[in-house]
Parts: C-alpha cells; structure tokens; sequence
C-alpha cells in the first residue's frame, strides 16, 4: 500500500540534513554552551550559528531571537509576560476567535487572574478585520496576539495592516507564526510586530525546539528563572541539537522558500480542482482568502470528518480532520464555527497539509481514494 | 482519538447498512452537540426483532455503535421495557472514551424510539 503522509500542519519529518547537523551535538560535541573549555565553545559557536540562520528567515538581528522549547513555550511567555510586566499600564488584552490553543488558553489563564480578553471575530473567509481590532483597543490594552497563518484552514492574516494600527497607539504585537515560519516571507519591520513565535517541528526540525522574535527593547517577564540562558530571558540549558537543527532547517527554508511555495502552491490547487472535479456538495474553507500553500481544509456535506480521516488512514492516508471532535471535544471545531461556516459543512471537514516531500503522484493517490471514501460515508 | 479495536473492526465492516423498506418501526435521533445523526429501521414479527437496519452520519464510534446495536438487537423482544441499553453498546465496543460514551447513548435512543414507533404502529 503506498504511503503519504498529509498531516504537515500537525508535524514534519526531520529532514536527513536537519539530523546530519544535529548529529555532533549528541555525540561527540555535547558540551554545554555555558562552559568555558572547548567543549562549551564549540557548543556555544552552533548556538551562535543558528541563531543567525534563525534571524535571517526573520530579518532581525540575531540578538532578538530566543530559543525555547516550541510554539507553547513561546506563545505563554509573550503573553504572560507581557500581561505581567505591563500590568501597571493595563489588564486588557485583544486576540483572535481563531488563535491556536497556545494563544487562547494562555489568555483564557490571564482571564482567571482579572485580565480582561476581546476575541475578535473572524469573516466568512477567516479573515481578521484589521479596523475590528482598531475598535477593540483601549486606553488598558498591553498586547495584540493575532496568529500569522492559521493551523487548521492555512488563512494569513493581515499582520502588517493589524500592527501598523496597534502600534501607532502604543502597543504592543505579538504573531504566532508557528505555521507560516519559514514558509512565507515573515521580515519582522515589514510586519511591524514586536514579538514572534516559531516552532521547529513544522518546519523539519525535531520536536522540542522552537523559540520567539522579540523588538528590542522588549517588555517581557521571563517564564522560566534560573541560569540565565537566553540572555535571562529563557533560562534552563540550551537545546544545542534542537538548535543547531533549527538553524539547518531555517538555512534550507531561506534557500529555495519562493521555489517551494510556488510548487506547494501547485499541488495545493491540483488537488483543490481534482476535488471539485470528482466530488459534489464540498465547501473548500477560507478558499477566497490568501492562504498557505501548504493547507486545503475541505468539507464535504453529509460525511462526518473524523469517519473520512480513518478511511483514508486505512488506504494509507494520514491527514487530520478539522473538527475538533477527534481531539476529545463534541463541539464541532471553533476556527469553523467563527467563520460560521454553515451547518452541512461544518462537521465533515478534513484538513490537508502538503510538505517539501508531497509529489504530484501523492495528490493524485488522494484523488483516486477519496471519491469512494466520501461516496461510502455519505451511504452509511 | 484512540479506539478500541471492537470500533476498528464495526468501522471497517459495518453490519446491516441501510434501511428496511417498509419497517415495522423506525427512528432518526441526533445528537445536536455533535451533530451525529442515526436512523434505524427495524422488521418486527410476532413480537420479535429479525432484521434491523441502520444509517449513520456521524463519527467512526457512532458508526460503530450503530452497526454492534443491530448485532445485539436481531432476535430480541420487542415488548418493552426495552432489554438494550447504551451500558451494554459500550461494553460491545470495548468500552468507549469519555468523549465518545454519548454514541452509545444515541444508539440506546434510537432504538427506543424505532419501538415505540413499532408498538405506536400496531395500536394505530
């Protein structure tokens, strides 16, 4: 049975480079980047490394770049940091209906400590309307949190016209650009953010590494205390193969990202067709909207999603559902419901996400599987 | 997600898909959290269950839960109290998660209202 594998907004395999770089750092160069001996510096000098290739995907100076241990890490510093250094200037914050988890249960937890959070909604595209969050601001506003690309339909949100808006007040911007990073272009001062977070895993490095953008002078209270890693920002021993893979995965992504995203681009819109093509009654989400190349969320009427997700894993196909019901939820899933997307199309959406190894041959498996498998849901 | 492989095996080969023309009895129940929707059709004679035949629009455990519950309703009484309850679907599949228990529970309403639309039919 042929294998492809669909689920790159969930995790990517680390790519063979990625784990020849990380290799030493297990072995024989283990040091910690603290100490002084060769050992240390060697160490140190692969920190230092990918901390350039990380500011490169970004356009910020190397010294703005802290490494944690993934997107949660990242997004909960930001904002609880943020919430907590700038407390004295105000308690409310503004973010999305259709943040990631990281970002909405992070504000959730400030809620319970007497922050107060507007989530803004989104349009029928999933889509922030940048004046909606204009019209949110208040005199006690310390952060704007809207995500770069969302996880679950690809959208990109108009980062640059939201932060243009925020910051001309004052305040301060945070993205969460864990699914966009090293995919589309993210230079930090054309977006005008003051925080970032990225994560290594989407992006064919391991899991466990990942790390923010922070505008300097950044108002921040540290999550984690202790060594003072990270220039104090992030302290607990540097991940040195997590990183030094994370450089090597942000090296290749800068190398060929405009190549990579016209040819994801492709195969997003041949499979996007040979969906129309073969199968009535489907909703392609958030399809007006620019969106990722990587990510097709399409429902199909009349079929539940999580049904068509293990179908499909049984013909050897991974991808994820869009619903939240597989994650432990009966609701159907919230970035959905906030685009009110209507009632047929809400509970049978499948998300597929394409990566650097996805071929046409891969798409064109797809095709072949799903009419069936769609067919056989809807009669059962 | 993870289930048991009692759902594994329902999901991939599901008994009695479709409906019975002509039922002695017959139900659509949902569940509007969820959006699950179950429709049951049932042959009746001489006061017991022969055929039952069910339709699902809903995720692989309310699959499985319908295709276990025409298994365990075939042969059965159809004089009520009703004998099938979801306690007894969720030990058919294994024993179903928290999230997904309410499947059971959409199966044991499904056949409660295909019988009293059997037993509504023959005072009628």
């Amino acid at each position: 049975m042929r294998h492809v594998y669909l689920d790159h907004n969930a995790t990517t395999p680390v790519l063979p480079e990625v784990l020849e770089a990380m290799l030493p750092y297990q072995r024989e160069a283990f040091g910690n980047p603290s100490s002084v001996h060769h050992y240390g510096r060697r160490a140190r000098v692969a920190v230092d490394d990918a901390r350039d290739a990380v500011a490169e995907v970004l356009g910020a100076p190397a010294s703005s770049v802290i490494f944690s241990s993934g997107g949660t890490e990242a997004n909960n510093t930001i904002i609880k940091g943020v919430a907590q250094a700038r407390r004295e200037h105000g308690r409310h914050l503004i973010t999305s209906q259709i943040e990631h988890p990281a970002v909405l249960d992070a504000c959730a937890a400030l809620e319970r400590q007497g922050y107060e959070v507007t989530y803004v909604p989104v349009d029928e595209h999933g889509l922030v309307d940048p004046q909606a969050v204009r019209d949110s601001l208040t005199d006690q506003t310390i952060l704007v949190s809207i995500m770069a690309a969302n996880n679950e339909i690809g959208t990109l949100q108009p980062i640059a016209e939201i932060a243009r808006l925020v910051r001309e007040r004052g305040i301060l911007m945070h993205t969460d650009a864990v699914q966009a990073f090293g995919k589309v272009p993210l230079a930090v001062d054309d977006l005008g953010v003051d925080f970032l977070s990225f994560s290594g895993h989407k992006l064919y490095a391991p899991k466990g590494i990942g790390g923010w953008y922070e505008r300097s002078p950044a108002v921040l209270q540290p999550l984690l205390h202790g060594g003072h890693q990270e220039r104090g920002r992030r302290s607990g021993t540097e991940n040195v193969p997590g990183i030094a893979a994370l450089g090597k995965a942000c090296a290749i992504a800068t190398g060929d990202m405009e190549a990579e995203r016209k040819r994801q681009r492709q195969l997003q819109q041949r499979l996007e067709h040979g969906i129309r093509e073969r199968i009535g009654e489907i909703r392609i989400q958030g399809e007006e909207a620019p969106r990722l190349p990587s990510t097709t969320n399409v429902a199909f009427a009349g079929a539940e999603g999580e049904a068509l997700m293990m179908s499909l894993d049984l013909q050897g196909v991974a991808i994820s559902t869009g619903s939240a019901c597989s994650s432990g939820s009966l609701e159907p899933s919230h970035v959905l419901r906030a685009m009110r997307v209507p009632k047929p199309y809400l509970h049978g959406a499948l998300r597929f996400s394409l990566g650097r190894a996805t071929t046409a041959d891969d798409v064109d498996c797809v095709l072949d599987i799903l009419p069936n498998i769609v067919a056989q849901a809807r009669g059962v | 997600m993870q289930y048991s492989d009692a759902v594994h095996e329902h999901f991939d080969n599901p008994r009695n898909i479709g409906v019975i023309e002509h039922p002695d009895g017959a139900a659509e129940v949902s569940n509007p959290a969820c959006g699950d929707i179950m429709h049951l059709t049932l042959r009746i004679v001489d006061a017991r269950i022969t055929e039952a035949k069910f339709k699902t629009m809903g995720c692989p455990a309310a699959i499985a839960a319908g295709s276990v519950t025409t298994e365990l309703l075939i042969g059965r009484s159809a004089d009520e109290p009703l004998t099938l309850t979801r306690a007894e679907v969720n030990e058919a599949l294994g024993g179903l998660s928290p999230q997904k228990v309410h499947t059971s529970a959409l199966a044991e309403d499904a056949v409660k209202a295909a019988v009293r639309d059997y037993h509504r039919r023959r005072a009628g």
